[in-house]
């Protein structure tokens, strides 16, 4: 059994996102990236896979960016065998021409199981997994929340929102779109992580990338704000006492 | 003269009304540019789903035993050769997870180029214009996509009624042969864990996200929501790192609200959790970011620390027959 989960880096939107100067992409020249959160959790779930299966070996593959030598080293840290970053001479190209790399690059690693998350900050011509299984040809699934493997089979939790969830069946090999792991990502150790920095050899695949024929950004901007919120400043009480007032006076206060 | 195929989601037999706004979309991007809307059903029996078609000029209904339930192999070859069969100049479906499996997966094997997180659109000759949510709605990007192409559509873009039309045509394709030999099989519905309570039915909501930090930290919600008569619920990263448990969890992969009231502490308010919350009846913002999109939709705000005020709000209103 060997699984190939997809780690991708994306801009942390918990810092403030600015457009470039053509306004036709984000600035990425400051901008912190991190692990793609829903590729966390796909890493997470590759990881409890291998431990429920046993025998399994998992493959974290990147994009040869700068900061990827860090997330391989963690995904080893975590749990995964090998590490391969595939050197495109393109840092960032779109989920479709990444689903064509991974596609050419993937078969000589035969994966029973890929993952990776379910979406990016900024796949706005679409998401890597529906891509990577209809090129491969392959059982794929979005809204995974966990996955067994059963014989030559994967069995998955699939969402669908407001509560609603199914269990499928899906032959192997197979591509998974991870929301959400079984459990939580694990937390890695100072200790473990020196570890795996210093014990991790990461390979390296070359493969040219090549344009995915997506439609054109014409241009990024900050949504035009609506009316937006009435905003309340000052001291903790001074707030806490408008925000009482605001709710008594629209009487939409319970409790006791 | 554009035609646009509309994929149908349905559950237990109710068409999706995000399904409903995307024929809506559909409707009016067909009339402003001389087009037609087809609407492509795939069910067991697709009868019933008949019915609560509005907006389309034809039905397409493919009818198979393994289209009793959701699976996404099986739907995407029905879709994939209806695509084939019909040519749409456009392919919309709705930005829910069946139109994530579905959208980028049918572009693939039609070859067109997807667009997705459309929350404006138009058509222009052979050019679909599209206002895209991306960045967790902190930034949004006008696209051009070349047709015939696929757009996912994110639910609340299309507002408004269609009026009632002749009655549509309705026309049977047969189903593809894949059908016969999937590579996939569906087990069974899955039941959210009952939680203790429902968010859904709740007049008042104190919703905690990431910016509460640790799942310890709770506490200081859960003591306002007490003192508010709210209960405590929560934005997707809160309920993913298991600090709150699924049933509580507001948002598209979690549960639709409209309290009268909803305290959002600590959300920053992307699309996802927004398309949740936002018909909540008084919305209050508690985010040190003040670009937080949480305070678009907000009618209060505040970037006050939230540790030093909520337990400032709590007291305020424990003291208020004082």
């Amino acid at each position: 059994m060997h699984i190939v989960t997809v780690v991708r880096l994306v801009p942390d939107l918990l810092e403030e996102i600015q457009v470039n100067e053509q306004g036709t992409d984000i600035d990425r020249e400051w901008i912190g990236v991190k692990l793609c959160e829903f590729d966390d959790h796909a890493l997470e779930e590759s990881v409890l896979i291998k431990e429920a299966s046993g025998g399994a070996t998992v493959t974290a593959v990147g994009i040869a960016v700068e900061g990827m030598d860090r997330v391989l080293q963690s995904a080893v840290a975590r749990g995964a065998d090998r590490v391969v970053k595939i050197d495109c001479g393109e840092a960032n190209p779109d989920s479709r021409a990444l689903a064509k790399l991974l596609s050419e690059a993937l078969p000589q690693l035969k994966p029973d199981l890929i993952l990776a998350g379910v979406q990016t900050p900024e796949d706005l011509f679409g998401q890597l997994v529906p891509f990577l299984g209809a090129l491969m040809g392959r059982p794929h699934a979005s809204g995974v929340t966990g996955a067994q493997v059963d014989g030559n089979a994967v069995v998955i939790q699939q969402e669908y929102g407001a509560g609603r969830a199914a269990r499928l069946k899906l032959a192997l090999p197979a591509v998974l779109g991870v929301q959400s792991a079984s459990q939580p990502p694990r937390y890695v150790s100072g200790t473990k992580l020196r570890q795996a920095i210093q014990g991790t050899k990461i390979e390296t695949l070359s493969l040219a990338a090549s344009g995915a024929g997506s439609g054109t950004i014409k241009e990024m901007r900050r949504p035009a704000r609506g009316q937006g919120a009435e905003m309340i400043e000052g001291e903790a009480e001074q707030v806490a006492s408008k925000i009482y007032d605001a709710l008594a006076s629209r009487g939409l206060l319970g409790g006791k | 003269m554009a035609v646009i195929l509309v994929y149908v989601e349905a559950h237990d037999g109710i068409v999706a009304p995000a399904s409903l706004e995307t024929l809506a979309g559909a409707r009016q991007l067909a009339d402003g540019s001389g087009g037609s809307v087809e609407a492509l059903i795939l069910a067991a029996d697709p009868t019933p789903l008949l019915s609560q078609i509005v907006g389309a000029d034809r039905v397409l209904t493919v009818s198979h035993p393994s289209l009793a339930a959701y699976l996404p192999e099986a739907h995407q070859a029905v879709l994939v050769e209806a695509v084939k069969a019909r040519k749409p100049d456009l392919l919309l479906l709705a930005n829910s997870y069946v139109g994530l499996d579905l959208a980028a997966s049918t572009a693939i094997a039609t070859d067109r180029p997807v667009v997705s997180y459309c929350m404006a659109a138009a058509l222009a000759g052979d050019v679909l214009t599209t206002t895209n949510q991306v960045y967790g709605g902190k930034i949004e990007a006008i696209a051009e996509t070349k047709l015939p192409a696929v757009a996912a559509v994110n639910p609340g873009t299309f507002q408004g009624t269609v009026p009632a039309r002749a009655q549509a045509e309705t026309l049977r394709l047969d189903p593809p042969a894949a059908l016969g030999s999937l590579a996939s099989s569906f087990i069974e519905a899955l039941k959210e864990e009952s939680g203790d309570v429902d968010i859904t039915q709740q007049e008042r909501l104190v919703s905690v996200g990431r910016g509460i930090g640790d799942a310890a930290n709770i506490e200081i919600a859960q003591a306002l929501a007490t003192a508010l008569g709210a209960e405590v619920s929560a934005s997707r990263p809160v309920v993913d790192a298991g600090w709150m448990p699924k049933s509580r969890q507001v948002g598209k992969s979690g549960h639709k609200v409209k309290p009268k009231l909803y305290v959002a502490v600590g959300i920053s308010g992307a699309p996802e959790h927004l398309e949740g919350m936002r018909d909540a009846g008084f919305i209050v913002a508690i985010n040190q970011d003040a670009k937080a999109p949480i305070f678009d939709v907000a009618q209060i705000g505040t970037t006050c620390d939230l540790f030093d005020l909520l337990p400032a709000l709590t007291e305020r209103l424990n003291t208020r027959n004082a």
